[in-house]
């Protein structure tokens, strides 16, 4: 079969469609999950860094500007898991099957 | 001393490309030190380890597709810890704590900045990388574009960033292994550019991988093995850590908030903006999504990468503040003796001071031995990025139009290994004692676009690489930094020092322009070929495999 025939089948089939919507729309909401509070991070620490001030407890020196920006690196990494978790499964299934079925 | 010592980090670890300065020296007064002989033997170990490594890769390397990706065989786990250990170089180690030790809190707000590029990478890039490449970068720029130009194009993109990186590193090198090791700075310099020649041009994609992830494993675990060690200090509390770096540091309680380093939000956010898609155009970063056999291992890597680059950061943010009590009040760490003076071996040095106060001479050895492997590692990945380009980007398909048979094509690469490494050592003699800085994003609006926008064109895509190119080197001449510091004129034509927010939006829009307006016959077929493309960097369809030989 040539290749053009199977990109033709591959863009008919509605699963194609599906797997590249489900993806994109999951690409772009962790991407906005990610950058939202990062610069909005950014903004803060330039336009109210006094903000970052506060203490995290009575009596302890630690400020919350520390585990805020700790959890953003932690959280970074954990969406990354979530979106392996999905591509990996869910994601590379559809795939399969879209190339399984073009190559019937 | 402090901005030198930002635009340092800021250039070792942003660098999309390009232009180099003179500038005072950013380790200023670097001192030879005394012949460290446990920091030597530790070093010679792991360096016959990788030559063991090399001459085992170097049975393993046959075709081409061995050399630049190792054949594709690299799972996901060990590209992530590659990746990560092409990513973490000294000057992370070094540079992040010191920025902590000297400013607190802003030290953080920088490595925030550093990583928050990975999750992007993975989200819009990762799987389209690995689908459409085949060996370097140039590969997807040019997918259906006009091969020898913008090939060209990107190759010399590619290869001006590596050279750059290289004199960073190489300088940085020359004068970490004079300081920790006690050698002369020239044999430094030429020990790291032999033994990189050695790597790349023997053992290829497979030796350079197994040296970043010895090294990476180093790196972390002896970083992670200081962090304990400092915390027992404190009694394990965190608390007790900040209160004494407070009591010690002249900025006292200014210290856990942030402070003037991000005071301007345009600046600011053009900083982040050069880093968060900086990393996304490292060609020796891109390459190693090539290393696995498919999307899934690609994705995975990024997910070991960023969770080792993250605890990475947060290891070095607790070294950086350890390093404000520990080393900031002993005598012994300052020159004559004066505290708050200057650090014995310049402003880098922190986390250095702070191994030998809490872990020994050993420890000290021992994280010396790591700085200079990592060193190492880098480079080599550099070399074989640069080598790439110009054997497989210029030779084989530039010049020999894909005729070139996989033994020419080698042949090339060896001999640009080489080049490359006898370039380097004489870069790194030649900057010896200069400042490296660089400016950002000419790769990465060309690698975006051609991935998403069918109507990229060869035109477009051309002039918006050379205005992103032209416009970042020239607005990084007229910066505070080298226009005023450098140059010595009164005032900075353009007020910031990351060009990234004017030279990204300027390449993003001739690209633009240049491409709408296109209507030549060639850039309608362009335009036609990105279903193709597509569907090949939606579903995999035709990606280059495993073995391709």
């Amino acid at each position: 079969m040539s290749q053009k025939t199977l990109q033709e089948k591959i863009r008919g089939n509605p699963k194609f469609a599906e797997l590249v919507g489900k993806r994109t729309r999951f690409a772009i909401i962790l991407s906005l999950v990610v950058l939202v509070p990062y610069y909005s991070f950014m903004l803060l620490v330039s336009l109210q860094p006094q903000i970052f001030a506060a203490k995290i407890s009575e009596g302890s020196v630690i400020t919350i500007g520390w585990p805020i920006a700790a959890l953003i690196v932690i959280g970074g990494w954990l969406l990354t898991g979530v979106y392996v978790n999905r591509a990996n499964g869910e994601f590379d299934r559809l795939t399969q099957e879209v190339l399984k079925e073009a190559n019937k | 001393m402090k901005r030198s010592l930002f635009a340092l980090i800021t250039g070792c670890l942003l660098a999309v490309s390009f232009t180099v300065f003179a500038g005072p020296g950013a380790i200023e007064g670097v001192q030879k030190q005394p012949v460290n002989v446990s920091a030597i033997a530790m070093f010679l170990i792991f360096v016959l380890a990788t030559l063991g490594i090399t001459k085992w890769a170097a049975g393993k390397t046959k075709s081409t597709a061995d050399f630049y990706t190792a054949g594709g065989g690299i799972t996901g786990f060990q590209n992530g810890l590659a990746i990560a250990g092409d990513y973490m170089s000294a000057a992370t180690l070094l540079g992040l704590t010191s920025m902590v030790y000297f400013k607190g809190y802003d030290g953080f707000v920088y490595a925030v900045c550093f990583f928050i590029g990975w999750p992007i990478i993975l989200f819009l890039m990762a799987e389209r990388l690995r689908n459409l490449g085949k060996f370097t970068f140039a590969d997807i720029a040019s997918y259906r574009l006009d091969q020898n130009r913008i090939r060209t194009f990107a190759a010399i993109g590619s290869l001006t960033v590596v050279c750059f990186y290289l004199i960073v590193q190489m300088v940085g090198a020359g004068q970490l292994i004079q300081l920790l090791f006690g050698l002369e700075y020239n044999t430094a310099v030429i020990c790291v550019g032999i033994l990189m020649m050695v790597y790349v041009t023997f053992g290829g994609m497979t030796a350079t991988t197994w040296v970043q992830i010895i090294k990476a494993c180093l790196l972390l675990g002896g970083g992670i093995t200081l962090m304990l060690l400092t915390l027992s200090k404190f009694g394990w509390s965190l608390d007790n850590l900040f209160t004494k770096a407070i009591e010690s540091h002249k900025l006292g309680e200014k210290l856990m908030a942030p402070g003037s380093l991000m005071a301007d939000p345009i600046s600011a956010f053009s900083l982040s903006l050069g880093l968060l898609f900086g990393t996304a155009g490292l060609p020796h970063i891109m390459m190693r999504f090539f290393t696995v056999p498919n999307a899934k291992e690609a994705r995975k890597s990024v997910f070991y990468a960023t969770g080792f680059i993250g605890l990475f950061f947060l290891v070095t943010m607790v070294l950086g503040a350890a390093a404000i009590s520990i080393v900031g009040t002993n005598p012994d760490f300052f020159e004559g003796g004066v505290v708050g003076g200057k650090l014995i071996g310049g402003g880098n040095m922190p986390v250095m001071h702070l191994t030998k106060a809490v872990g020994g001479d050993i420890f000290l050895g021992f994280l010396s031995a790591v700085a200079f492997a990592t060193i190492l590692a880098v480079v080599s990945g550099l070399a074989l990025a640069g080598a790439s380009a110009i054997s497989h980007d210029l030779y084989a398909r530039v010049i020999k139009k894909g005729t070139a048979t996989s033994a020419q094509e080698m042949k090339v690469t060896r001999i640009a290994s080489v080049g490359l490494g006898i370039t380097a050592i004489l870069l790194g003699i030649a900057f010896k004692d200069q400042n490296v800085l660089f400016a950002s994003s000419v790769n990465f609006p060309i690698l975006i676009l051609s991935m998403y926008w069918k109507g990229l064109t060869t035109r477009g895509a051309l002039w918006g690489g050379i205005a992103g190119l032209v416009s970042s080197v020239g607005l990084v001449v007229l910066s505070p930094t080298v226009w005023v510091k450098i140059l010595g004129n009164s005032a900075a034509i353009f007020p910031y020092d990351h060009p990234a927010i004017v030279s990204m939006t300027l390449a993003f829009f001739v690209t633009w322009l240049l491409s709408v307006t296109d209507k030549s016959a060639r850039a309608v077929k362009e335009k036609e070929a990105f279903e193709e493309q597509y569907i090949r960097a939606q579903t995999g369809l035709g990606a280059s495999g495993a073995h391709a030989h």
